[in-house]
């Protein structure tokens, strides 16, 4: 029998455009898996946030919505509802009225965790403070600590959990960076509410990359901690405060 | 004996005391229990106020605690027999105390059933956690110091064991102190002055602590206290309620002296409601000045007016705790200096607080706790001093 030249070189051809064309999308496939489970976050990134007040405005609160729809959270306002985002209006002394989102500014010297008793304040390698729920005894001494009044207390029990985070009446929480999202190469929900709403006051990246948007905006343009003079190294940052 | 006494000739009005004991502790677990059960929704404490009344009642206790102790100290490190008389009685009273802080501060938390991980996971760099060791190793002294107070074989022993309890109590303090001194957040804490001042408190709070029990216990056994030593205790309570006010004032002082600490001051002092009033009323005037002058003026000099004093002071404790800890918590915090602010979580406001039923109940009931081990304490050891032997032996 012999050998169809023409018809294994067609097989080979087929094989290799299967290859070209399957390739990217496995690519794509394992960037939008994300880090495995397994894996410890990464040292080298630090996640951060710059918000730029001249686009925020004073009556959208988009990101505050976004971040109850995304989190389960029950989108009360009474002071004793977890508001784990929050809009802030500022008043100058001449009337100038402007707006600002203020949440958990994932200090890289956090003082929640270092007054933690049992180390459920957290801070991930990659910069994000986070709260154990499996450890946190809800002795609020964090939020006695914690210069932003970013975090809250669950007062009561809490219904619609989702899956992604998990909250306990109890214990305290705030915001996460939308971690579940990061850890799936995601941006936090405030962010991407913000820019559908196409005001894109928020950008979020990685504040150690200095080729990331987020550092060269930094290295660029004038930018504020809040309680600066705490020394705390916030990874959210504020331009035009 | 003194038990004996003790043992025969009230045993009705003590059950009595029992029963009213035990009702204020169920009453405070039966709290805990709705606040386990429905959150902490049911106290008024929020997510701006958020250590309340169970904090200023546990504060005390616990700073108190540390205080009483400052008698058998007195006997044990220096050796005033007058005192050493009354070490015994002052170390389960200090157990009492701790015990009831403790219970307070435990059941207050949002988890209380994790108290096992708080036991089991400690990070070394909050100060909740060193006061953990603290209290625990406070407890195990006292009870190895009671131990050899009582226990006439091993009375020699009660020096070192006396000097070691004392040193711990001051680290204690300081400790408690340092849960406010080490919170740069709030314009209220963070501030070295706050340990030399918490362990004024727990002088002047323990002392009147004790001379409110040993008049219980002079009065249930009919044998009042001598009254040069109730004197001599009276003015050195007068000593430590002008230590702390003049610690406090130093506090105050200190804070109006820094332009960015006015307008806290200005609320705390002035405008700020309840707060200057029970500063300025209740823990100034009659919690520290009448009690100075029934303790110093001569006119004064009787057992019901010392034990008034002890009585304010211990008032006008709970209202300096309370301006300290609430009103240290209702001012705004300063974010955004320069700018009015609002937000929806109370940004640039004082925050407002109401104390509910179920935190008084749960505070009282650690009260409560403090008051049966005293009570049965009292009952079960020999506590009441033997002024009588004292002065048989010469002592001074």
């Amino acid at each position: 029998m012999s050998i169809d030249h023409a018809r294994r070189k067609f097989l080979w051809e087929a094989a290799a455009l299967a290859g070209v064309a399957l390739a990217p999308g496995i690519t794509l496939y394992d960037l939008a898996h994300g880090r495995p489970p397994e894996a410890a976050a990464p040292g080298s990134v630090r996640w951060g946030l710059l918000v730029d007040m001249n686009r925020c405005q004073v009556d959208c609160d988009a990101c505050v919505r976004a971040c109850d729809t995304e989190n389960g959270l029950s989108g009360g306002k009474a002071i004793t509802d977890s508001q784990w985002i929050r809009k802030v209006t500022l008043k100058d002394p001449r009337g100038t009225v402007r707006s600002l989102p203020m949440m958990c500014q994932h200090c890289a010297e956090p003082p929640c965790v270092d007054v933690c008793p049992t180390g459920a304040s957290f801070k991930r390698a990659d910069g994000i403070v986070l709260v154990d729920r499996h450890t946190c005894i809800g002795c609020r001494y964090c939020m006695m600590a914690c210069p932003y009044g970013a975090r809250s207390f669950v007062h009561e029990p809490v219904t619609g959990q989702k899956p992604d985070v998990p909250r306990g009446k109890g214990c305290v929480e705030s915001c996460t960076l939308c971690v579940h999202r990061i850890d799936r190469d995601r941006i936090p929900a405030c962010v991407e509410a913000c820019a559908a709403e196409g005001h894109k006051a928020l950008l979020f990246g990685d504040l150690n990359d200095p080729k990331s948007e987020i550092s060269q905006r930094i290295a660029t343009v004038a930018t504020t901690q809040v309680r600066a003079d705490l020394n705390l190294d916030t990874a959210v940052r504020y331009q035009g405060l | 004996m003194t038990s004996a006494v003790l043992g025969s000739s009230s045993p009705r009005r003590f059950w009595a005391l029992v029963a009213l004991g035990g009702a204020i502790v169920l009453a405070g677990l039966f709290a805990a229990h709705v606040m386990e059960e429905r959150g902490h929704i049911v106290t008024g404490m929020n997510n701006r106020i958020v250590w309340g009344m169970p904090h200023v009642f546990a504060i005390f206790l616990i700073v108190a605690a540390s205080g009483v102790l400052n008698v058998a100290s007195i006997g044990s490190v220096f050796g005033h027999a007058a005192y050493k008389a009354r070490a015994p009685f002052s170390g389960i009273l200090c157990l009492a105390l701790l015990a009831g802080g403790l219970t307070v501060l435990m059941l207050d938390l949002g988890r209380p059933e994790r108290i096992v991980v708080a036991a089991t996971h400690y990070n070394f760099t909050s100060v909740f956690a060193w006061n953990m060791f603290l209290y625990t190793g406070m407890a195990a002294i006292v009870a190895v110091y009671l131990w050899v107070l009582m226990e006439r074989r091993f009375n020699r022993w009660s020096r070192p064991v006396g000097i070691a309890a004392f040193a711990w109590r001051i680290i204690l303090t300081s400790g408690t102190g340092s849960i406010f001194a080490f919170l740069v957040a709030r314009q209220a804490y963070g501030t070295a002055l706050l340990v030399p001042l918490f362990l004024a408190m727990s002088f002047a709070w323990g002392l009147a602590i004790f001379l409110v029990a040993q008049s219980a216990l002079a009065a249930s056994i009919g044998r009042p206290t001598p009254i040069p030593v109730r004197r001599r205790m009276g003015h050195l309570l007068a000593l430590f309620i002008a230590t702390v006010l003049l610690l406090v004032a130093a506090y105050h002082l200190t804070n109006l002296y820094f332009a960015r600490q006015a307008a806290f001051e200005r609320f705390l002092l002035v405008e700020g409601g309840i707060y200057p009033q029970l500063f300025w009323w209740i823990y100034v005037v009659a919690g520290s000045v009448v009690p100075l002058v029934l303790l110093w003026h001569p006119r004064f000099a009787t057992a019901g007016y010392t034990l008034a004093a002890a009585l304010l002071t211990i008032a006008g404790a709970f209202a300096l705790l309370y301006v300290f800890i609430i009103g240290g918590q209702a001012f705004p915090l300063e974010m955004f200096p320069g700018y009015a602010i609002t937000s929806s979580f109370a940004d640039g406001r004082v925050a407002t607080y109401a104390p509910s039923l179920p935190e008084v109940a749960l505070g009282v009931g650690g009260v409560g706790i403090a008051f049966l081990i005293a009570l049965i304490g009292a009952r079960v050891l020999d506590l009441a001093p033997h002024d009588d032997a004292v002065a048989a032996h010469g002592a001074h």
